[in-house]
């Protein structure tokens, strides 16, 4: 029982990372129709500065600053060069500039930082492990993630629903020309929502930098899950990122912890668990495979 | 007077000739990995290898050597491609250099396909070491499950009675937890083989947790190891269930990056810069002038410097002529050179036959965690399938 708690709650705090990430990018998609595939540079981005300036000052609150800065700017410098200019055109181009842009990225950091991944130390205050329930330790910093992103999802929440600028959002979202007719400035608006967007994805690298390691090509990994969670959640949805994601986290952690020890009984350890790794791997397309069909809008409609 | 002008100016221009041809160097061919989190293996196993070289002032053996290196980025595709070039288009004869054995695995056969010699400074997988074993292959480090028997018999010696075991689903991580089971005289509680390219940990911790083991054995080299280490001691296990592990898993680069919660840590090894051999001694004294005293060698760069110097003491023996290989395998199966680590020599299927030693974590006089060298587990081990092979 114990062990299917932690389990869990290992699942949650994945899904909450991909939150992160999957908030921006429907975020991007719904107001803008920008598929943007350098979505996962930002996550390197924000990793990278906060691994660069925690490793000189020590400070994990300095270093997260660093690492948000870092991704915000630099969604804001990405917009004003590169994307502006793919709002009229179509889906194909989009794909390629931004992948272009993955590219750039990746080299650069390699230019310029070298080849070895950087790590970045947990803050001392989370260092430790919180028994939530008796017998099961869970490492604090887990815990502080999964709370970080939960005030996230509020906060967006309300920040979408409850302000000025989030009704701005959702009304460009719904209809562009429209918002552009009554004289909002759709330009400001967008570099806003793109530079939001790049913020998330850089809280998510720089939460996830002390757990992993901070290397070129991070951003990779975790983009193909997060298109996952955006298409399961429904495009353009925050709500639908969020239940997408922690569909998402929950059943491939859940998948990976015991699909292989069910196979163990009726299989060699090796081959229950590369068997296990794959068929756990698959799982999360298959649920994708099943909301496009009987879904395919996703599991929330876009709140339009 | 002219003829003799003619004669003297051809019979110079014979023997600068033939003193160019005397001299052009034997080319190497390294294929290692440089990026990624377990870049700096690569770049260890370089290091010890040119340092050899350097001491000899470009030579191996008093035979001169050019050292072509190639970073195969963790990918076997890129290192069949790059061994491919080497041979077809560089007409190297000698490669050496793969660090993982899923490289090797891809590699490795195209180069013995071709003809040419291939000496491994660190993968050694069974297939190899056994059934599939070829006189143009030398591995200098270990066979892969030896190593891990050290670790088994390490955690028989220590008390251990039940043990949860984890490596990566390659060849290496099955290698080694078969060699620590064939050593391990207790339970295993529990078996698990993660992803090559997992980097999150948290599942596994939560099995660790619920088995109840006495003791964790994990391979897990390079960044792995670091990943693997850091998350251990998050969920709060470090304090808890020890660990005993073989030399991969606590470098001195993975060392350096965990600091103090890895004190305790038991770990078995075939050489530790402790070592007071001779040839050690000189080895640590020209790292330190080249490298400086604060970046401490790993046990990958003492196999670099090994297999430089196996490579010498065979082109000695040939005098830099690498047209027999057969005349190269009897020179290199002499193994006439002193190993860093101590006693050195070729098993029948031309995998070591070495000693192996019980380190620990301690607080250095520096005030920093180290390896210190607390004993023998093995004397003249050889590996389990060296009566596989029939050379």
């Amino acid at each position: 029982m114990n062990l299917l708690f932690e389990q869990t709650l290992n699942g949650v705090q994945f899904g909450v990372m991909l939150f992160l990430l999957a908030a921006g990018l429907t975020l991007i998609f719904g107001v803008m129709r920008i598929i943007n595939l350098a979505h996962g540079a930002f996550y390197m981005i924000g990793a990278y500065g906060a691994a660069l300036v925690g490793e000189r000052t020590g400070s994990f609150a300095v270093a997260a600053l660093a690492g948000l800065a870092a991704a915000a700017v630099a969604g804001l410098v990405i917009e004003y060069v590169v994307v502006r200019r793919l709002y009229a055109r179509d889906h194909v181009q989009q794909v390629l500039a931004t992948f272009g842009i993955i590219l750039l990225v990746n080299e650069g950091a390699t230019i310029l930082f070298g080849r070895q991944p950087l790590y970045l130390p947990i803050p001392q205050l989370l260092s430790g492990t919180v028994q939530i329930v008796p017998g099961v330790p869970y490492p604090a910093y887990r815990l502080a993630i999964i709370a970080a992103g939960l005030i996230v999802a509020i906060g967006l929440a309300a920040f979408i629903n409850r302000t000025r600028i989030g009704m701005l959002v959702r009304a460009g979202s719904t209809h562009r020309e429209m918002v552009r007719a009554l004289g909002v400035n759709i330009r400001l608006l967008y570099t806003l929502v793109f530079g939001l967007g790049a913020l998330l994805a850089g809280l998510g690298g720089l939460l996830a930098a002390p757990l992993l390691s901070v290397q070129v090509g991070m951003g990779e990994q975790i983009l193909i899950l997060t298109f996952v969670v955006v298409v399961i959640g429904g495009v353009g949805s925050i709500r639908g990122a969020f239940a997408g994601a922690m569909v998402v986290g929950v059943v491939d952690t859940l998948l990976r912890g015991f699909l292989p020890t069910l196979l163990h009984r009726v299989m060699t350890v090796s081959a229950a668990d590369a068997l296990g790794g794959g068929l756990s791997s698959m799982g999360i397309y298959l649920i994708m495979a099943l909301v496009l069909l009987i879904r395919p809008q996703g599991l929330i409609r876009a709140a339009s | 007077m002219r003829v003799r002008s003619w004669l003297l100016g051809i019979a110079l221009l014979v023997t600068a000739a033939s003193a160019v041809e005397a001299q052009a160097p034997v080319k190497i061919g390294m294929i290692t990995t440089l990026s990624g989190p377990a870049g700096y293996i690569g770049a260890e196993i370089r290091d010890g290898f040119m340092l050899a070289v350097d001491i000899e002032g470009g030579k191996l053996g008093g035979v001169p050597v050019q050292v072509i290196v190639e970073d195969d980025g963790f990918k076997p595709g890129q290192g069949k491609q790059i061994a491919d070039k080497f041979l077809k288009s560089d007409k190297i004869k000698l490669i050496t250099g793969i660090v993982f054995s899923n490289i090797a695995g891809a590699t490795v056969p195209d180069v013995l396909d071709a003809g040419a010699i291939y000496v491994s400074p660190n993968a050694a997988p069974s297939n190899f070491a056994g059934k599939d074993c070829n006189k143009n292959y030398y591995v200098v480090s270990w066979q892969n499950d030896a190593l891990h028997e050290s670790a088994g018999q390490n955690a028989t010696n220590l008390g251990y009675k039940k043990a949860f075991i984890l490596a990566p689903n390659y060849q290496a991580g099955k290698d080694a937890l078969a060699g620590f089971k064939r050593y391990f005289k207790g339970e295993v509680v529990g078996e698990v083989y993660t992803r090559l390219d997992q980097t999150d940990y948290a599942p596994e911790m939560a099995q660790i947790r619920a088995a109840h083991p006495d003791v964790v054995f994990q391979f897990h080299p390079g960044g792995l190891g670091i990943s693997f280490m850091r998350q251990y001691q998050q969920a709060g296990l470090l304090g808890t269930i020890p660990m005993v592990v073989a030399a991969p898993s606590m470098d001195t680069t993975i060392l350096k990056a965990i600091g103090d919660a890895a004190i305790g840590v038991n770990v078995s090894a075939h050489w530790n810069a402790d070592f007071d051999n001779e040839a050690n001694q000189k080895f640590m004294t020209a790292w330190r002038s080249k490298f400086g005293a604060d970046r401490l060698p790993t046990f990958y760069a003492s196999q670099g410097y090994d297999t430089a110097l196996a490579i010498g003491a065979a082109l000695k023996g040939v005098h830099g002529d690498l047209g027999s290989t057969d005349a190269f395998r009897a020179a290199m199966l002499k193994a006439d050179f002193h190993s860093v680590r101590g006693a050195f020599k070729f098993g029948n299927n031309q995998h070591p036959i070495q000693d192996w030693y019980a380190l620990r974590v301690e607080k250095g006089s520096g005030g920093k965690p180290v390896l210190k060298t607390i004993g023998k587990i093995m004397s003249n081990h050889g590996d389990a399938y060296a009566k596989e092979c029939k050379l």
